[in-house]
């Protein structure tokens, strides 16, 4: 090399991400133009995610049509389990991923006609950290905090709990047993996300589940607009 | 854990736009990641070493630039920084709810090429 040189600076700004953004945003709109209401549920392995699943299709067959998408890192013991129901369930193994990706939701989404669903049901690998960064193009998303796991896990895991929809305490059966503290639950959720719907159920005793059913009844074309001037100032690609 | 999979992306993108450029060649790669990115500083660094191999970024410095948690109140508008999410509510006009407008960028900013 001669002399002295200066590496050339190239400014770029584009999200690593953007893809999955991009397919998010896609999804989003064919959820959209197809009413049919998606929610996705996160949460620790083994807080009751596939439980509440199946006592949720089957609850709400009678009432409309619904679907389900489950992530698993291998097997589809989940969508045999939830096949029981009797609604459409389709596995989704992420091989070594821990989390859902907009792509993958896409390509399960194939060959079924979303104008025929009310509720299509995303499921989750069981994660609180990774699935906070990936958009699905859920309508809203619900974490799941099972009574046995602390209360304090919205303060250790704050970007879950903050972009999340709604938070449903599970297990509730066994509060009493584990001494599991509400007040100071909903203190540690307070910091990180203000006036956040709390609802309480057993997926095993049914307590709880009829307002659960109630909530994802009334949330037809339920929108989340940002105030104006909070509106994201990144765009996909700035260039 | 999801790390690799972001830096494969990014080396990805980073050889695109290079490309683009008429380089095969990438001195330094430039991102953003926010506190809220989902993605650990350390572990994105170590994903690269490996995901850079045998790319056009394979002798590339990965440049990290950490972006805080930033708050927008919905009502009096203020912005404000923070290291630590303590709460939300606004301190100016006490709003309970300010928005996270800043703090979950996961973003190439820019490349040094070869000139």
């Amino acid at each position: 090399m001669n002399g002295t040189w200066v590496p050339r600076l190239v400014q770029v700004r584009t999200q690593i991400l953007k893809e999955n953004d991009r397919v998010a945003r896609a999804l989003r709109a064919r959820f959209a133009q197809a009413g049919v209401t998606v929610v996705s549920l996160v949460s620790s392995p083994g807080a009751g995610k596939t439980t509440l699943l199946a006592r949720t299709l089957a609850a709400l067959q009678p009432q409309g049509r619904v679907a389900a998408l489950v992530g698993d890192l291998a097997t589809d013991y989940d969508a045999q389990r939830l096949a029981a129901t009797g609604a459409a369930v389709r596995q989704i193994t992420t091989g070594t991923l821990c989390h859902l990706e907009a792509t993958m939701v896409a390509s399960a989404l194939e060959g079924w006609d979303l104008s025929q669903l009310d509720w299509l049901m995303l499921e989750n690998v069981g994660n609180l950290v990774c699935p906070a960064t990936f958009d699905l193009g859920e309508t809203l998303r619900v974490v799941l905090l099972s009574v046995t796991e602390g209360e304090d896990k919205p303060r250790k895991y704050p970007p879950i709990f903050h972009t999340a929809d709604a938070v449903l305490v599970t297990k509730i059966d066994l509060a009493e047993v584990v001494g599991f503290d509400r007040a100071l639950f909903r203190q540690h959720l307070e910091a990180v996300r203000p006036q956040m719907p709390v609802l309480e159920l057993s997926a095993r005793t049914g307590q709880g589940l009829d307002q659960w059913l109630a909530w994802l009844g009334s949330l037809r074309g339920w929108p989340r607009p940002a105030a104006a001037q909070c509106l994201s100032q990144t765009p996909l690609d700035a260039e | 854990m999801h790390e690799l999979s972001i830096a494969l992306r990014l080396v990805e993108l980073a050889a695109g736009a290079a490309q683009a450029q008429g380089t095969g060649r990438v001195l330094a790669v430039h991102v953003k990641v926010g506190a809220w990115s989902g993605v650990v500083p350390d572990a994105l660094r170590s994903a690269f070493e490996v995901a850079r191999v045998g790319s056009p970024l394979a002798e590339a410095r990965l440049e990290i630039e950490h972006v805080p948690l930033e708050l927008c109140c919905p009502d009096c508008g203020r912005r404000r920084q923070v290291e630590d999410l303590t709460g939300l509510p606004c301190p100016d006009c006490g709003q309970a709810r300010c928005e996270v407008v800043g703090g979950r960028e996961l973003e190439l900013t820019a490349l040094e090429l070869v000139p």
